[in-house]
């Protein structure tokens, strides 16, 4: 299980800002979450980079109980 | 004062800004410098609809620690600039509204000059920081969206 944060575009997709998702690595847990979350929170997660606490990640990176991992659309701030 | 109070200043939040009091906080005695970068919501856009505010979304716990890092590498490549604040406001910005204020300090004008300069640039390129264009009757996330960077990847 670990902790997803949705940002942007795909928290609107996702209609949720954050939850959480059995999986062994973050391959596993966006596979879960684009199960839940449908098709077009699947496009976005296409384009998005995944942080795992913070930093990028690769899509077999381990994850754990303790870890938060990110869908990171690009960006149109300041 | 002392020279070696808190020289960082990195607030995201969804309370109205005030670059006169960034700028104050800035103020150093042995610096002849302070440049205020304000980046306003502004009402053009790509679409064809007349902007009335934007809407700013983050999570503010990723968003500060993603500033603080661009402020890291500011001190690495202008160590003379003596104090850096960066307010990002989130939530509804009506157009005119500050958005994001950046507030550099140095002894001298090149070095905050260029040191806001790219404190801003970087901001806007590393922070997780996403904009809505709202107008009457329907919204959008902006059109300018590019993909998120390191700010590490922003020094050549």
């Amino acid at each position: 299980m670990s902790r997803l944060l949705l940002l942007g575009p795909a928290r609107e997709a996702a209609g949720v800002r954050r939850a959480e998702f059995p999986g062994d690595t973050v391959a596993d847990v966006i596979e879960r979450a684009v199960e839940r979350f449908g098709p077009t929170f699947a496009e976005i997660v296409a384009l998005s980079h995944l942080w795992v606490n913070g930093d990028d990640a690769a899509r077999d990176h381990v994850v754990g109980p303790s870890d938060e991992i990110a869908v990171v659309p690009p960006v149109s701030g300041g | 004062m002392d020279l070696n109070q808190a020289s960082e200043w990195v607030v995201v939040t969804a309370d109205s800004l005030r670059p006169d009091q960034v700028a104050g906080w800035v103020t150093r005695p042995d610096c002849g410098a302070v440049v205020t970068f304000c980046g306003t919501a502004r009402a053009n856009s790509t679409l064809e609809h007349e902007i009335i505010e934007l809407e700013y979304d983050t999570d503010i716990t990723l968003a500060e620690t993603r500033i603080r890092a661009v402020t890291a590498v500011v001190r690495q490549n202008w160590p003379v600039v003596r104090a850096i604040a960066v307010h990002h406001r989130i939530g509804t910005v009506p157009v005119t509204d500050t958005a994001v204020v950046v507030a550099v300090s140095s002894p001298h004008r090149r070095e905050a000059f260029e040191a806001a300069q790219f404190c801003i640039d970087a901001v806007k390129r590393t922070v997780p920081m996403w904009k809505r264009e709202v107008w009457r009757g329907g919204s959008a996330w902006s059109a300018e969206a590019q993909d998120i960077v390191n700010v590490d990847d922003l020094i050549s």
